[in-house]
């Protein structure tokens, strides 16, 4: 007897001693853009916001099938037809102990809406933010807003006592010179403490053992830490997960997905993202920058603008260039954004003769000049669909001139209106389509350089803005659809396909809008000995 | 010699003027600065006032003035891409840059001198003539091309254990050996931080990155020096001195040792040091391929994305260490050359 | 009446002067010279001839076919069982990601490389002899002036300088004009970078042959200076620049590619080897080796026979080591 329980507690330590010398799980990964900025309001940029949200908690999140759930928010209803009331979980702590409460939630509304915060646009319907009591919350509106909880979901709560103390009140502002605390340092109440932030080299996260979340089903992950080193060139991205120093990376090139699937290790994890790929138009102008067509717009002619949609052959494209990986569009916004319908997304057949007779009963048969401006460090592949674009709108006799820059120069060139025929990709994170209507087809819309203005399309828009009734809303933004694809001022070309590529022993749920939620992540068998993290 | 070291110290300033003032045109009227630092939803009369408070209707030779105080404090401004100021970020990939740097300049002299001296040594064997050869072959291949070479066979292949080059080393040892030995193909390893200096030396990681993009680095310089040593090696084996010491009956080892490498290294101890600022120039290169967090690798973003306080603050720290260099290198080579001192002291009679 | 000067008595040609020179007969004699000379005329011949030579027409857009892309080389058997294309003996070295013929494609692109490389040496070598010819004939404060500037742009490394003038040239040229003046930039940026070896080389030789007899006796008679310059003292300076040219050019094709590679060079619509060798690079690992593989030979293959040639030039007019 006394030799079973000595057995049976050897064991036992023999088992603890085992489990304590586990090795913890650390997440390597890499992908071509670190986040700008730790300060969550200063920059609304895809990899800078899905870092934020990894080290702070928003009131309302979405689930591995994009719907929305409760975050720092357990409950929202409309008490009256301009205000929100949001009701607060009980007992959460930022990272630095203190309790959070709404004070946090009113001053960080008050920052996000501050002038240097680039996150106004989503929130400019609110007005005011009012703490009730101590768990409660409203947002007050100008006009009724039906969908304001979708419009939170990117905004992260930040301490107010926090920011008083190490006085960043306001979003990095560019005439300080000193860099101010909030550019590498954060305070959330997130799934992960941010522990060294090395812009363009290195960002290290630890687990938040106290985050309320992880016993839910918000939670559920095992990694301890996660270390973040941005990698430019694709070759070497690829190289370093196939040499096993990362475990995981966010862009996978459409033509190295054969390459990962090869190696044992590894896999390869898609999803069709929501983001359109399009090519705007200039139609405003009287004459074309670039063109050598002198005293009118060829693409002010309706004709014109269809013969180029009718050229580009996106199936070719999804074939060769995106190997697959993409899904041909008829609309520039994609499924899971509400107004969506398979119906509007229908995407045309390449058809090279109707397209030639369109420019010759238009008067353009000889064809004409123009420039195309391509971003080539933005979405998958964008140099190279350019490109194909060149040869196919070269046979309809539109010679192109590619001029393809890096984002941070091509961006600027649209909100400027400076380009007459460019690529642009669009996401939408409230996924609704007033997202879109607002910023593309609104006269105007600050990402809508086409020049398009429509008396009817500015009020569609705005109606839609403040209708509560949902019917119709919905016919609103129906006729809003119908209307923009009658114009044909943008030509869509497909929905994204995002493309995650890691290790076997990693699970991770692959989301719509591309941003890596690591409270879900699980490294699952063995952890073996502690890699040398690279 | 004190008017010596006086006159290049003064040409050294009249250079960092000179470097300064192009940074200074470059900063000031290339691009829009305002259009770069604030938000697209700036109207006119917020651009006005900015214009305003940054001094930038000043006239040209006040705001140069301002330009080079601030530089002489180290303040280039703010980085339009990082928001971060210029120099905070260049002090912190300085370290990165030197370390790399370094590595790639002792690999390229050290077995850039001993190639050197074998093929001059024995010009008309063999190995000579194929080491010859390959230096050639090293010269004409560019740099990224090297370091893609480098990460191709030595950091992914060995790893995979069937691409055809590794099959090789397959036959020679397990695959699992060979994919231990594999290296690293990007970043700098575990860092060590000294004070604001962040080294890779004292970690056995730190010195594993360092092997790829050293030789990619170094590998130019080498076959360059080798060519140098070289031909002064064989230059010096023909001269007169060297034939009396062979007539007097000294060994060949005191020869070639003792009296021609000694004269053969003087210029290449002064062309190597000239060579660093050719390596801190390549390593724009190296780095980009390496994902090394240098000064090169920034500078190359810099110019990518045209954010100028970054191009111009490289610009003024790369003439800074040029000049630095070339200033030591000349006053070393005066203090070292006695041909130099007889003509000075002549001179100065 | 004069008697005739028997034929083998008359003084040679100048084409028999050639075929007895010493620089020939070191030239023959070394077979590697020789392999490398024939490699470098026909890598130029190719390239100067390509709108003739060359299969396809790759930068007409409308001539290329999506679906031509990402062929093998036309040896390259089909592996159905893996999904792999055949090759097609219409594109002998493969396609590219658009469709464009490789072969085509390394011919034209090596065109712009080598036309870039010899513009800059070309820019470089005038400026340089310019300046070196005058500073060194007319001394002076001039000579302080060029020679201190020469020094000061020799400290800072060509590569540098050249990504520097075509940063900014990017960021002054007005946007629609961009595509136009890449190439023009880039001669620019990397002649004006190499100038000052020349100048260097030519000055010291200008030195040395302003003292001589025959400088002074054209003087005496009345021959202008630039006269003496270009007609007496040009030919004798020319050995040594041909040499630093020679590698200038092999140095200025790989610092095009540089340039290329790291993004700011020539644009995809109109590459260099270097633009392709950066494009190919997105494609190494997923099989497509030879969109990578090929214009990386062709540029080592060039440069390496300059090397060759430039080398051997230098020895060949090394009196020392005659």
């Amino acid at each position: 007897m006394n030799r079973w329980i000595v057995t049976t507690a050897l064991a036992l330590a023999l088992a603890a001693t085992m489990s304590a010398a586990e090795a913890k799980n650390t997440l390597r990964w890499s992908s071509q853009g670190d986040a700008l900025t730790a300060d969550p309001h200063a920059q609304n940029e895809g990899p800078t916001n899905s870092s934020s949200l990894n080290i702070h908690d928003p009131l309302v999140r979405r689930n591995a099938k994009a719907d929305l759930e409760p975050s720092l928010a357990v409950s929202w209803k409309v008490v009256n037809p301009t205000t929100w009331e949001f009701k607060l979980r009980p007992g959460v702590k930022f990272h630095d102990g203190t309790p959070f409460t709404a004070d946090d939630v009113v001053f960080t509304i008050q920052r996000a809406k501050s002038a240097t915060s680039d996150f106004k646009g989503y929130i400019d319907s609110v007005v005011e933010a009012k703490k009730i009591d101590e768990l409660t919350v409203h947002l007050v509106t100008k006009d009724p807003n039906p969908i304001l909880p979708a419009q939170l979901t990117q905004i992260s709560i930040m301490s107010k006592a926090w920011a008083e103390k190490h006085k960043v009140e306001r979003p990095q502002d560019f005439k300080n010179k000193e860099e101010t605390f909030a550019i590498r340092n954060a305070n959330g109440t997130g799934p992960f403490i941010l522990k060294k932030r090395d812009p363009g080299i290195e960002t290290v996260m630890e687990r938040n053992p106290a985050w309320w979340g992880w016993k839910t089903p918000q939670g559920g992950g095992n990694i301890d830490e996660i270390v973040y080193k941005p990698i430019k060139s694709a070759t070497t991205r690829l190289a370093a997960l196939l040499s096993g120093e990362i475990d995981f990376v966010l862009d996978v090139q459409p033509q190295d997905v054969e390459k990962i699937k090869q190696n044992a290790k590894l896999k390869v994890l898609q999803t069709p993202q929501i983001r359109a790929i399009f090519y705007g138009l200039e139609v405003g102008r009287s004459e074309l920058r670039s063109s050598d067509v002198k005293g009118k717009n060829p693409f002010a002619d309706k004709r014109v603008r269809q013969a180029v949609a009718m050229a580009i052959d996106t199936q070719a494209i999804k074939r060769v260039v995106m190997r697959g990986f993409s899904s041909p569009a008829g609309i520039v916004t994609s499924p899971g954004v509400h107004g969506y319908t398979a119906a509007l997304d229908k995407a045309g057949a390449v058809n090279l003769d109707g397209a030639k007779a369109l420019m010759k009963q238009a008067g353009y048969a000889a064809g004409f000049t123009v420039k195309l401006d391509c971003p080539n460090d933005r979405y998958n592949n964008d140099e190279q669909i350019c490109q194909a674009t060149v040869g196919m709108l070269g046979k309809i006799g539109i010679k192109v001139q590619l001029d393809s820059q890096s984002k941070s120069l091509h961006f600027p060139k649209i909100q400027k209106r400076d380009t007459d025929f460019y690529l642009l990709g669009w996401g939408v994170p409230t996924q609704d389509s007033h997202y879109v209507f607002n910023y593309l087809y609104h006269s105007k819309g600050s990402w809508n350089a086409t020049g398009y203005s429509s008396a009817k399309m500015d009020e569609l828009t705005l109606k839609m803005a403040g209708e509560i009734d949902l019917k119709k809303r919905d016919a609103l933004i129906a006729e809003a659809w119908a209307l923009a694809k009658a114009e044909a001022v943008y030509v869509p070309l497909h929905h994204q396909v995002i493309l995650w590529g890691m290790v076997k022993n990693m699970d991770m749920p692959i989301t719509v809008d591309d941003a890596p939620n690591f409270r879900w992540a699980k490294m699952t068998g063995a952890a073996p000995a502690p890699k040398k993290t690279n | 010699m004190l008017a010596f070291l006086v006159n290049r110290l003064l040409q050294a300033i009249g250079v960092m003027l000179v470097v300064a003032l192009v940074a200074f045109v470059i900063s000031h009227y290339v691009g829009d600065p305002i259009n770069n630092m604030v938000g697209q939803e700036a109207t006119h009369d917020d651009r006005d006032r900015i214009r305003k408070e940054l001094g930038l209707d000043d006239p040209a030779p006040i705001q140069f003035g301002r330009f080079v105080a601030a530089a002489l404090q180290g303040n280039f401004g703010i980085s339009y891409q990082m928001k971060r100021p210029v120099s905070r970020l260049i002090v912190e990939r300085l370290p990165a840059t030197l370390e790399l740097v370094f590595v790639a300049a002792v690999f390229a002299l050290v077995l850039g001198v001993i190639g050197g001296v074998f093929t001059g040594l024995k010009r008309n064997a063999f190995s000579s003539r194929a080491i010859m050869t390959i230096s050639l072959v090293g010269v004409s291949l560019p740099t990224f091309v090297i370091g893609i070479l480098l990460i191709y066979i030595f950091a992914v292949s060995p790893k995979s254990c069937t691409e055809g080059i590794t099959l090789l080393g397959a036959l020679l040892m397990d695959c699992d050996d060979l994919a231990a030995i594999a290296l690293p193909s990007f970043g700098r390893g575990d860092t060590v931080k000294l004070g604001s200096w962040e080294t890779g030396f004292l970690t056995k990681e730190g010195w594993r990155h360092l092997i790829l993009p050293g030789i990619t680095l170094g590998l130019f310089n080498l076959t360059l020096i080798l060519r140098l040593v070289r031909s002064e090696m064989l230059e010096v084996l023909r001269t007169d001195y060297i034939k009396f010491a062979r007539a007097r009956g000294l060994t060949d080892r005191a020869v070639h040792f003792g009296h021609a490498l000694k004269n053969t290294l003087v210029p290449v101890i002064t062309v190597a040091g000239i060579q660093i600022g050719t390596l801190i120039a390549f390593s724009t290169i190296t780095e980009t391929v390496f994902q090394w967090p240098g000064m090169g690798f920034l500078f190359i973003q810099a110019v990518q994305f045209a954010d100028v306080p970054i191009m111009t603050a490289y610009l003024v720290m790369a003439a800074l260490i040029f000049v630095a260099i070339n200033f030591t290198v000349d006053v070393l080579y005066a203090a070292i050359d006695p041909r130099l001192r007889i003509e000075r002291v002549a001179a100065g009679r | 009446m004069e008697a005739e000067v028997p034929r083998a008595a008359r003084a040679p040609g100048r084409w028999a002067r050639l075929r007895r020179s010493d620089i020939f007969y070191s030239f023959r004699r070394s077979p590697m010279t020789i392999v490398a000379a024939i490699v470098t005329l026909v890598c130029v011949l190719g390239a100067v001839l390509a709108p003739v030579l060359a299969p396809h027409t790759p930068f007409e857009p409308a001539s290329l076919e999506i679906d031509d892309a990402y062929k093998p080389p036309a040896w390259t058997k089909a592996d159905d069982a893996k999904g792999k294309k055949g090759g097609d003996w219409r594109f002998i070295l493969g396609t590219d990601n658009q469709g464009r013929d490789m072969l085509s494609t390394i011919m034209y692109g090596g065109r712009i490389s080598i036309l870039v490389g010899f513009a800059a040496v070309s820019l470089a070598m005038f400026l340089g002899i310019l300046l070196g010819l005058s500073a060194g004939y007319l001394g002076g404060w001039y000579e302080s002036a060029v020679m201190r500037v020469a020094d000061v742009q020799l400290t800072i490394p060509a590569i540098l300088l050249a990504l520097l003038i075509d940063g900014v040239a990017r960021a002054i040229l007005p946007d629609q004009e961009k595509q136009n003046f890449a190439f023009v930039v880039l001669v620019v940026a990397i002649g004006l970078a190499n100038w000052p070896q020349y100048a260097r080389v030519v000055r010291s030789a200008v030195l040395v042959e302003k003292s001589k007899d025959y400088v002074a006796a054209a003087r005496v008679i009345g021959v202008p200076a630039w006269s003496i310059m270009l007609r007496h003292i040009l030919p004798n300076v020319l050995g040594p620049v041909l040499v630093i040219a020679t590698i200038g050019l092999a140095l200025a094709i790989i610092t095009e590619a540089t340039l290329s590679f790291l993004g700011v060079g020539l644009p995809p619509t109109s590459p260099s080897l270097g633009t392709l060798i950066r494009v190919g690079n997105d494609f190494l690992f997923s099989g497509e080796w030879w969109i990578t593989l090929f214009p990386a030979l062709a540029l080592v293959i060039l440069s390496l026979a300059v090397n060759l040639l430039g080398d051997w030039l230098r020895d060949a007019l090394n009196p020392k080591l005659r």
